[in-house]
């Protein structure tokens, strides 16, 4: 696989199975207005990831369904931040969410100074969307700022939040979150958490129930 | 152009399909989820070139997890075929297409159905600050005693203010 396929498919996993874990809200959000908030942004991820998986589907000669639904769980590049199933804690599902986004935009910034003008494109169209999520998370955050339960969610999914990102990028991010050099454990991609298989087993439960259907 | 575009070569089986034509009949495609503007009122089509019988047309999404997305590409090329020509639809998904690509007509109908348009683009990226300004106009009364309720709305174009003038909640148009 070409070094750019794996970058998609690294970018187009943390995307999808992230939004899959925000649309957990949908219906449950403490407030209806986070009910629309956590779906919106859910779709916004979602389509990221869409947009990712075509173009490494142009260069793997499959296509996005297929990239998305029909690899083993084993073979997802997301990371450990983005599995985790926060969903009844509110204070971790916020600090995920803040995390994310400043890690994210360390390495959307990067792809758009691209050589690659596709890969330099579209991470300038992501980065016009995610503009609202960042805003979302860093109301958020300054909210819960003085709130014992989220500092301590902050602290504990730091080294998480240091594994989306490349170790040449991780200083750029300590930086921005405003904490003391990087911990040496990171949690790195590449291992996946328990919390990934149940994930991909109920995101895929319709897709493996008629395989090659067309839909 | 030339006025003659409408004649038949004699012995062709059909007329020539012409750009023109192409863009007019784009123009009553409507948006599959705001039918009040058509494709070409949100500036979602970035070029369409005539070859013979090949219509190709570059398609940008608005935002990239917009359902409405195949359903405008299906749209053009009923379209297309129906003038004659073979579709050839191709999605660019480079940061081509902003809100300010959004025509003045398109604008002014999103306001007259209820949806206040989007504010034109900054230098720099929207912040929380101008999202809390006064620059937002209520769809209805045309005040900007506005509040922003919620950055998120019904679809990812759109977010939720309140008129505290007429006092009613109205769909706002993101800026991106």
């Amino acid at each position: 696989m070409s070094e750019r396929a794996r970058l998609l498919l690294t970018l187009a996993d943390d995307e999808l199975i992230l939004g899959w874990r925000d649309s957990e809200w949908t219906g449950i959000a403490p407030t209806l207005e986070e009910d629309v908030a956590f779906s919106s942004i859910a779709q916004n991820e979602i389509g990221h990831a869409r947009a990712l998986y075509e173009l490494a589907a142009g260069d793997l000669e499959t296509d996005a369904d297929s990239l998305a639904f029909d690899r083993p769980p084993g073979e997802y590049r997301c990371a450990p931040l983005v599995e985790l199933r926060l969903v009844d804690d509110w204070a971790h599902t916020i600090a995920r969410r803040y995390l994310y986004e400043e890690a994210d935009r360390v390495r959307i910034e990067a792809l758009k100074q691209s050589d690659d003008p596709q890969l330099a494109g579209l991470a300038a169209k992501i980065d016009r969307e995610e503009v609202y999520h960042r805003m979302h998370a860093e109301l958020w955050a300054s909210r819960l700022r003085d709130e014992p339960r989220f500092a301590a969610a902050v602290e504990e999914l730091w080294p998480y939040a240091l594994g989306i990102l490349e170790p040449a990028q991780r200083a750029e991010l300590a930086r921005r979150i405003g904490r003391p050099a990087e911990p040496a454990h990171a949690h790195k991609r590449g291992a996946h958490t328990p919390e990934l298989e149940p994930l991909w087993a109920e995101m895929t439960e319709v897709r493996r129930s008629a395989p090659g259907a067309q839909w | 152009m030339g006025g003659d575009d409408g004649g038949t070569a004699v012995g062709a089986g059909r007329a020539m399909v012409t750009a023109e034509a192409v863009w007019a009949a784009i123009d009553e495609i409507p948006d599959p989820e705001i039918p009040v503007v058509s494709l070409v009122d949100l500036g979602v089509i970035r070029e369409v070139e005539v070859d013979g019988e090949r219509v190709r047309i570059e398609l940008t999404p608005t935002f990239l997890g917009c359902p409405a997305l195949e359903a405008m590409r299906r749209a053009l090329e009923e379209k297309v075929a129906q003038l004659g020509g073979k579709p050839d639809v191709e999605v660019i998904r480079d940061d081509s297409w902003s809100t300010d690509c959004i025509t003045a007509a398109g604008r002014e109908k999103l306001r007259a159905a209820g949806f206040a348009p989007p504010t034109p683009r900054a230098a720099g990226p929207t912040t929380l600050v101008q999202l809390e300004s006064k620059a937002f106009r209520c769809p209805y009364c045309g005040s900007t005693e506005t509040r922003l309720e919620n950055i998120f709305g019904p679809t990812p174009c759109r977010s939720i203010r309140w008129c505290e003038s007429c006092r009613q909640p109205f769909e706002q148009f993101k800026t991106i």
